[in-house]
């Protein structure tokens, strides 16, 4: 046995489960698919006092359509999600973003809020959740609370969250039929974390980019808004566009590392020309050049 | 520390255990109940050794605990091949195009390429080359392991 020794809980409802957590004051943590805990366990890099296991609520797994929206159950499978009718009808670009999270055999175990709760920097949920202009659902023995992805981010591996907290519902906007999908990422290995990554929606009105939601991973130590390249996108007719200077404004608003994998510049290098690629293609413009 | 009572199925066989919480699927498997065809390498979900089946789906057991598996159906190495040592044909492709060297890596390999067929039948050399990134094989014998892919898929190998 790897990890240090904890007591295990599982229970059958949200309620149930937020009271083990106040209870626990700090010392429990939340699994669901483990696939990133596992091996902070097994490091002991992660020694909770508690482990408190959702598989067991029913109320936490699914996706569902709701007004104006797709709520997806934090607990749902990334395999099942990424094979799920409803979100390939509604959210098209978090199916493609899912088809990059990891490798088959952890995408059968792995969920979707554990990765958007976890907040690894290079990981494509929390960036799809900041593009779409998700709103994660909290819930603790106080009440529940609706937080905007792009303000639940922090840090590297840091969230809003508090020990006391669950993740009970991922809110995704609905964006229309036919809008536009962005996405690439450029990793070492297929299922290895992104070096430089991007996802994102436009949706083209009479030949004018009428919205756009894009988010960079990898770029920075949480995921990142394409602001300055969304505010340039809005309101220009595809002929306008300069991919080349949208995805310079794009990667003004990043704050890459250096670290082992790559440098920083690389990563700004490399980043420029994926956005400017992914929306060339995507808008089916011709290169300036 | 918390023990608890689980009951699951391996490979056909019921079986109960108290087992501690921190304990891993696989280690129960391997230590508890004896199945050491699942092998247990780098215990963080990176090289794909442990992976077995669990109600039907492809997963590493060593990123769940056996706690987990409480009521589960599971399928390991050793339940690929039939009763009498027929291999399963994923073993009999990996036998043909020594689809394996030291082979530790191996009952993963073959776990993955199985679950993979069994939801598809008519997988593709692609689907199923892709479903193998989530496994390493540090003989480097992934040639082999491609031709019996090829072979798996109906392809000339």
């Amino acid at each position: 046995m790897k990890p240090a020794p904890f007591d295990y809980a599982r229970p059958t409802n949200v309620a149930e489960a937020c009271q083990i957590l106040a209870e626990a004051g700090g010392g429990a943590t939340v699994i669901a698919g483990g696939q990133t805990l596992m091996p902070l366990l097994n490091l002991r890099m992660s020694q909770p006092f508690i482990l408190v296991d959702i598989n067991g609520i029913a109320d936490l797994k699914g996706v569902s359509r709701i007004d104006g929206g797709t709520r997806v159950g934090p607990a749902t499978r990334q395999a099942e999600a990424l094979r799920d009718s409803t979100l390939a009808q509604h959210l098209p670009a978090l199916v493609t973003a899912l088809g990059h999270v990891g490798h088959y055999q952890t995408r059968n175990r792995g969920t979707v809020g554990g990765s958007v709760s976890l907040g690894e920097p290079a990981a494509e949920m929390p960036a799809a959740a900041v593009a779409l202009g998700a709103s994660i659902e909290i819930t603790s023995a106080q009440g529940t609370r609706m937080v905007k992805a792009e303000d639940f981010y922090i840090g590297p591996y840091m969230t809003v969250l508090e020990p006391e907290d669950l993740v009970t519902g991922i809110v995704y906007p609905d964006w229309p039929d036919g809008h536009v999908v962005l996405f690439r990422e450029v990793a070492q290995r297929t299922g290895d974390f992104a070096l430089v990554g991007m996802v994102g929606a436009l949706v083209l009105e009479g030949g004018k980019v009428a919205r756009a939601g894009i988010a960079w991973f990898g770029m920075g130590p949480t995921p990142i808004k394409a602001r300055q390249a969304e505010a340039a996108l809005i309101g220009k007719a595809l002929a306008e566009i300069d991919p080349d200077a949208v995805a310079a404004l794009a990667v003004a608003d990043t704050a890459p590392f250096d670290d082992h994998h790559a440098s920083a510049e690389y990563r700004r290098t490399v980043g420029k020309r994926i956005f400017a690629r992914t929306l060339r293609e995507a808008l089916d413009l011709r290169s300036a050049a | 520390m918390s023990e608890h009572k689980i009951d699951l199925t391996v490979n056909g066989h019921r079986h109960s255990a108290t087992v501690e919480a921190r304990t891993s699927l696989g280690e129960f498997l391997r230590e508890g109940l004896g199945y050491t065809g699942t092998h247990l390498a780098c215990e963080h979900g990176v090289c794909g050794a442990c992976t077995v089946r669990v109600d039907g789906v492809a997963m590493r057991s060593c990123l769940m605990l056996a706690v987990q598996a409480n009521g589960s159906e599971i399928t390991t190495v050793e339940g690929l091949a039939k009763p009498d040592g027929t291999l399963h044909r994923v073993q009999q492709a990996l036998k043909d195009n020594f689809g394996l060297q030291c082979g530790f890596c191996t009952p993963g390999v073959a776990i993955t390429l199985a679950t993979v067929l069994e939801d598809n039948p008519s997988a593709t050399t692609e689907e199923m080359e892709t479903a193998m990134s989530g496994h390493i094989c540090r003989c480097t014998g992934y040639q082999g392991i491609r031709r019996a892919i090829r072979q798996l898929a109906g392809e000339a190998a």
